[in-house]
């Protein structure tokens, strides 16, 4: 397992390099361009890179993550010196992992909020476990240096849904509710480019530069929002989760940055989810 | 001035409103306007919305067609034309700016110049084949449409402020916003519409 990570992990630093070319984002890519001649091979980063996710998928980097998502989970922690296995509830009753990723967001009476994953496990690790707020708030997400415990924790939580169907309360008053937000949240326009969410995944089949847009208001590409999330990013060998996702899009959406585990963001992660309820979750996986 | 007054009937529009869509929307404005921090060159002014932006997030990016009219000539009376009337640059200047997609985000350094992000959104050289397709095809815009002085009037106004032509489009309003300059988008005028440009062999 060790080694076909680290098999795993060259291979990413090749073919990342290869998928960063060729996206070739800010220059002109000679090279990129040069090796893709023809129309047909015009997706040809993005075959390979499907390809490639098909061979990792049996030696997927971000088991490395979940066993040590696990060990945070079983530990006593914290200046309460408490397990989250002994004390949190992520919907399905205290201490139950098995299927609660697939479905949250979800209402939390003791917290009087919808929440995701991520805000969830945070939240009992700052009631349950007596961690600083402020300490995780500081850096939520990861780099090639640093791993945060949250990320870690979802990850093991959401590898604890793997091929269960996604299922969002979507029928529970709060849920809904917050849905009807999140869709609002999704085509607000506003920034010096007058960009919202939909203006780049409000249509079928298209493209940034080669990066494809899946359509997110349609429940057949919806999916695409949550497959593979939490994901361990091949472009530089970290994990990230569904709330970096959100945050990277307001960057490029031009917005402000929106607060780690705000309400807007729940919103959007709510919206997305529950349009993609019905489909199978194949657990984290792999993102370039 | 009109900026103001087309404020002022959108105002009205929806005090006088039905829609109740518009309670999910009003509460998910004051969502977002809790929510959110600045960084970098990504201030919280950029949460307000201007006119333009308020009425297609009201009309869900469909307004009715009398305040679409009215709307996209508000718009077009923003272009500012150089005082030379010179609109044709060099198209190789054009290119690079095309490439260039930085520019507005809060990693990007504040400042200009920005690049155009043309490529992410079109395809325009036969040259480049990593374009998006948010936007149309651009390839032969000149050979199709002719490189005549309403058409360069046209791109020029396009680019300067896309939403003259089409209210809620997709395109930045790149001159409006002052992310291109004048001699920029005259660059660009001419990637598009000069005969010697790529995109026209
Ligand atoms: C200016 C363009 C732009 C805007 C605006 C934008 N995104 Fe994205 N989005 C992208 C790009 C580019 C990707 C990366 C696609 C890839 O990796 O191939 C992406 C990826 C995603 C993904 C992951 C899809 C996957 O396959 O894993 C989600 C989910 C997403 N965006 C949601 C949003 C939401 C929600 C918003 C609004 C808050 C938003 N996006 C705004 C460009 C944008
Ligand atoms: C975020 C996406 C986006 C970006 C960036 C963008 N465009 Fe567009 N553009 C569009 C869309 C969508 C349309 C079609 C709808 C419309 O006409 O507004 C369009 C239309 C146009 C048209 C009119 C085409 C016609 O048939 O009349 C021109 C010209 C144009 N763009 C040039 C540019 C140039 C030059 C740049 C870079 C400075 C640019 N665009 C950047 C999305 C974009």
């Amino acid at each position: 397992m060790k080694q076909s990570i680290a098999v795993a992990a060259t291979l990413a630093m090749v073919i990342g390099g290869f998928c960063s070319q060729a996206v070739a984002k800010d220059t002109r890519s000679a090279a990129a361009v040069a090796a893709a001649p023809t129309p047909a091979a015009k997706d040809a980063a993005t075959a390979e890179f499907d390809k490639f996710r098909e061979v990792m998928e049996d030696s997927n980097p971000a088991e490395l993550f979940e066993a040590k998502g696990e060990d945070l989970w079983q530990t006593r922690r914290g200046p309460k010196s408490a397990a989250l296995a002994d004390s949190c509830d992520l919907g399905l009753g205290i201490g139950v992992v098995k299927g609660a990723y697939v479905q949250m967001p979800r209402y939390f009476a003791d917290a009087g909020k919808v929440m995701d994953a991520e805000r969830r496990i945070v939240w009992c690790m700052i009631e349950k476990q007596g961690f600083s707020a402020e300490e995780l708030f500081r850096t939520p997400f990861a780099n090639e240096n640093f791993t945060p415990e949250p990320t870690s924790l979802v990850t093991y939580v959401a590898g604890a849904s793997r091929n269960l169907k996604i299922a969002v309360p979507i029928d529970e008053p709060h849920v809904q509710d917050v849905y009807r937000l999140g869709r609002e949240v999704f085509s607000f326009r506003a920034g010096p480019y007058d960009f919202a969410c939909a203006t780049c995944h409000g249509e079928d089949g298209k493209r940034i530069r080669m990066q494809q847009l899946p359509n997110l208001a349609k429940k057949e590409e919806a999916i695409r929002a949550y497959q593979g999330w939490p994901g361990y990013r091949m472009t530089g060998g970290f994990m990230l989760t569904q709330q970096w996702r959100m945050n990277d899009c307001f960057r490029q959406q031009r917005f402000p940055e929106p607060r780690y585990l705000s309400d807007t963001v729940t919103s959007l992660l709510t919206y997305l989810t529950a349009n993609a309820n019905g489909n199978v979750y194949k657990g984290p996986g792999i993102k370039r | 001035m009109p900026n103001r007054f087309l404020f002022l009937l959108t105002a009205l529009l929806v005090i006088a409103g039905v829609a109740r869509a518009d309670d999910y929307r009003l509460r998910a404005l004051m969502m977002i306007q809790n929510d959110f921090q600045a960084k970098g060159q990504a201030g919280l002014d950029r949460l307000e919305t201007d006119s333009l932006q308020h009425v297609c997030n009201k009309y869900s990016d469909k307004p009715p067609e009398a305040l679409l009219r009215l709307v996209e000539a508000d718009q077009l009376a923003t272009v500012k034309y150089p005082a030379d009337g010179r609109l044709m640059g060099d198209w190789r200047e054009g290119e690079k700016i095309a490439q260039s997609g930085r520019g507005f985000t809060w990693t990007d350094k504040p400042g200009l110049p920005v690049g155009g992000n043309c490529y992410n959104c079109h395809e325009i050289s036969p040259k480049e084949l990593s374009f998006g397709t948010l936007g149309p095809s651009l390839r032969n815009f000149g050979r199709n449409r002719g490189n005549t002085p309403e058409m360069r009037q046209y791109v020029f106004s396009k680019i300067f402020n896309a939403k003259s032509f089409n209210a809620c489009s997709a395109m930045p309003r790149f001159g409006y916003i002052g992310a291109l300059n004048e001699e920029q988008i005259r660059h660009l005028v001419a990637l598009l519409l000069d005969p010697d440009s790529p995109v026209n062999q």
